[in-house]
């Protein structure tokens, strides 16, 4: 069950946008997730659900792949819908019991959810298409001027990167716990909600234990590699921009330009 | 108390295109009081297996029947299935989690709805079972040894009075002398209780010398389910699967294949050393 | 030519309480001396809780010896502007198959040692390729470590740490947690380093099946060496080695009944080829 969040893992395979400099990739996921807020109309997510499904199709990631992660956020959409849907006030749809549907309220909810269920698709491409070492590379050259003001750019870009490759090994081990307090009889469902954050502390306790001890024996694994932080560090794959990323620059601000343009004329 | 999977197969991932068969069409019927070594490599299935035979996981095609009863029909008492059919997971010891080893072995007992005294008389004879003495009762479970951990988990499953009783490698990460312990320990506790012992194992040499039957898997299904001796006769078979046979009856084998006039039948030491000096 | 020497190790966990106060001394490594030679395959062979794991940990600088010294190519692990030098000859390769793996597709995390040590690019690529190959997951190289099986895992560590060059692969348990198919897998790979690459190696483990080929074995016990010497002359104690709650091979133990019994065999029998062997000479 757990395993199915797909936010935030890798998924190998060889497409154009995999291939992208992770600065163009990063670059590319900020002007989208601002052009979603942009948007004030369907033509502006019509536009938004084209250069989406490019990606999507380029990527040659299944899109039954992207959805399975979805399924995490189902609830938080549905809240979001729901609450928007009977909370906005304005023309009356349709009325009955004490909840009513208003025309803005329809609208807002559409919006809400589109923007929502885009943000986390438009931001899994980019980490189903991008190894977390890249992506740490990406964000640590981009945000290198950072290190001006002594903000530790390397160091936190190099935790990202170890939180990432842990999600899925931490998410498997709490299924697995979870299975095995089952198995002495522990009830996660149940409906009174006491119990239930009851029910979490065998689950919590050891798997505080054992994220601590890996991560005490990753520090010493990663020391034991001769890792001493970012001072003198040589690069196995250096980022260096090709043809084709400067293109894709020119393609994400088209983008972002005609996102403007439609929100500005219509 | 019996156990029957019948025709029971797993998908992981069921529809979608990542769907995974676990299970094959397993069929195996589980009797009272039997040791039972389940032996496969990783990925054979048999963890799924194990999972099945207390309704952790339903399975995708086939039945479960415990004493004749379904154990997926509506209504079918789930929780106390669990508390009857006592599964150790692997590493049970990264389980534990309360301030101290008593309390945590009363978790089960108490998540059955049994009273104070029954819990606290059940998580000590649980821990007795196990050969762990009172001085560490009240120490944090954290501060014990490998081993010791390893036996207060299966305490925390054994407090529940299970009438079977299901292993999966148990003595993973153990020296010599801890594994030939834990083992031994198993042995007397299904004396002293009468219950069924399932132990899934990768060691040939283990289940050659506790278990009266084996069943071996192999890509999701049973190969062979017989009695040791008939199992490890497949020699060439287990070997393609990865799985060897005991580090003796090898040494047969190469005897055998030397020219010596011995038996291949051989799963335990004593056996060969009555052998060769037999020949 | 010595590797690694310790002299007179000893090691003390101070365990404190809340305010930081000292609660007790465990004393998990006591006057420990032996050196290792370049080449060598020495096994560290002890139970659970018998110091061995504490022990190697010394031999890259990750612990200092609260007594005694421990010298890798002659430098001091205590002298702190050795330790990189130190950690750069002595790799480590340790139990838990997950929690060693660093990069999310199996050559990264390769190349994560020689980016650490300042290696060019190019030479980062040629050394992945050759670690990879030297341990037979060059066909995996753009895999995510995830999905690999147990033994592939730590052959992918093997090879993170063999792409440092190291002079010296210390095996801190490697296989306590795989099947048998994954620790035939770990044991060839050291075996095929330290024949073919001549890297020295040392390997912990309870496994005594594992140590049949080692030069040297040192068996550890409460924190002392309880034996040293060949793996014949170790396993030709049988009873001590119950004694120390280990184990022989089930040929071995054979072989010693046999002897018991009135056969005529000769020294320590390791493998079923010298039983053979044996037993033909008895005809």
């Amino acid at each position: 069950m757990l395993k199915d969040i797909t936010l935030g893992q890798y998924y190998p395979q060889e497409s154009v946008i995999h291939r992208l400099d992770p600065r163009v990739k990063l670059f590319g996921t900020f002007l989208f997730i601002i052009s979603l807020f942009i948007n004030d109309n369907f033509i502006g997510y019509i536009a938004s659900v084209l250069f989406l499904t490019t990606v999507i199709i380029l990527s040659k990631v299944p899109f039954s792949f992207m959805v399975r992660g979805m399924k995490a956020i189902v609830l938080l959409l549905l809240f979001s819908v729901v609450l928007n849907l009977f909370m906005t006030e304005g023309e009356v749809l349709v009325s009955f019991w004490k909840l009513t549907i208003t025309k803005e309220g329809l609208y807002t909810a559409i919006f809400m959810a589109l923007r929502l269920s885009f943000l986390i698709i438009g931001s899994s491409i980019m980490t189903l298409t991008t190894t977390p070492n890249h992506l740490t590379d990406g964000l640590e050259k981009s945000l290198g001027f950072l290190k001006v003001i002594r903000v530790p750019v390397h160091e936190i870009s190099m935790m990202m990167s170890i939180a990432l490759r842990f999600i899925p090994i931490l998410m498997e081990e709490t299924d697995k716990i979870m299975r095995a307090q089952m198995a002495r009889g522990a009830d996660f469902e149940s409906k009174n909600l006491i119990k239930r954050i009851k029910s979490l502390i065998p689950l919590l306790v050891p798997l505080f234990v054992s994220a601590f001890r890996r991560a005490n024996d990753l520090a010493m694994a990663m020391e034991a590699r001769c890792y001493k932080g970012g001072e003198g560090r040589t690069k196995m794959k250096p980022l260096k921009y090709q043809g084709i990323d400067r293109v894709s620059y020119l393609i994400i601000l088209l983008y972002f330009a005609s996102i403007i343009a439609i929100r500005v004329i219509v | 108390m019996s156990i029957i999977v019948n025709h029971v197969t797993y998908r992981y991932n069921a529809g979608t295109a990542m769907e995974n068969t676990a299970l094959n069409d397993v069929n195996i019927k589980i009797n009272d009081s039997e040791f039972i070594g389940l032996i496969g490599h990783t990925g054979s299935g048999k963890s799924t297996l194990v999972q099945h035979l207390n309704g952790l996981i339903k399975p995708t095609e086939g039945g479960i029947y415990v004493d004749g009863a379904d154990i997926w029909d509506e209504g079918y008492d789930l929780k106390k299935l669990r508390g009857e059919v006592g599964l150790v997971f692997q590493y049970p010891e990264h389980q534990l989690f309360e301030t101290d080893v008593f309390t945590d072995v009363c978790f089960g007992p108490k998540n059955l709805g049994l009273s104070e005294k029954e819990i606290q008389l059940r998580a000590y004879e649980a821990l007795k079972m196990v050969g762990i003495e009172d001085d560490y009762f009240y120490q944090s479970p954290f501060d014990l040894s490998g081993g010791q951990k390893r036996r207060v988990a299966i305490a925390g499953v054994l407090a529940m009075k299970p009438k079977v009783l299901v292993l999966d490698e148990p003595t993973a990460g153990l020296d010599p002398k801890g594994r030939d312990e834990l083992l031994d320990k198993l042995s007397s506790i299904r004396k002293e209780t009468g219950c069924t012992i399932v132990l899934v194992s990768h060691s040939m040499e283990d289940v050659a010398n506790y278990a009266d039957r084996i069943v071996v898997m192999d890509k999701g299904t049973v190969v062979y389910d017989d009695t040791p001796r008939n199992v490890f006769k497949h020699y060439k078979e287990l070997k393609e699967m990865g799985l060897g046979v005991p580090q003796i009856t090898e040494t047969m084998y190469a005897l055998k294949e030397a020219g010596f006039n011995v038996s291949t039948d051989i799963i335990t030491i004593e056996e060969a050393v009555k052998e060769i000096l037999g020949c | 030519m010595e590797i690694v020497k310790a002299d007179h190790l000893s090691f003390d966990y101070i365990r404190r309480d809340e305010e930081g106060n000292v609660e007790g001394i465990t004393t998990a490594v006591n006057n420990v001396s032996f050196t290792v030679k370049k080449g060598e395959f020495v096994a560290i062979l002890g139970h659970n809780g018998s110091g061995k794991s504490t022990l190697a940990k010394h031999l890259n600088a990750t612990l200092y010896p609260t007594e005694g010294a421990v010298y890798v190519e002659g430098k001091d692990t205590n002298d702190e502007k050795n330790l990189w030098d130190i950690r750069e000859t002595v790799g480590m390769v340790f139990q838990n198959p997950d929690n060693q793996i660093i990069g999310q597709i199996v050559e990264e995390d390769v190349g994560f040692g020689p980016e650490n040590l300042g290696v060019p690019t190019k030479e980062i690529w040629e050394r992945v390729e050759e670690s990879l190959k030297a341990v037979g997951m060059y066909e995996y190289r753009t895999k995510s470590p995830n999905r690999l099986s147990g033994g592939q895992k730590q052959r992918v560590s093997i090879a993170g740490v063999l792409a440092m060059h190291p002079s010296c692969i210390v095996f801190d348990e490697p296989t306590a947690m795989l099947d048998p198919i994954g620790r035939k897998e770990v044991i060839r790979a050291a075996r095929a380093l330290n024949d073919v690459e001549k890297i020295t190696v040392i390997l912990i483990t309870h496994y005594m099946d594992e140590i049949v080929h080692a030069d040297k074995v040192i068996v550890m016990d409460k924190g002392s060496i309880a034996m040293a010497g060949t793996p014949r002359e170790i396993f030709s104690q049988i009873d001590k080695l119950k004694e120390l709650r280990l184990d022989v091979p089930q040929v071995t133990m054979c072989a010693h009944l046999l002897k018991e019994k009135g056969l005529n065999i000769p020294g320590t029998i390791l493998t079923n080829d010298e039983l053979i062997e044996a037993l033909k000479k008895c005809r």
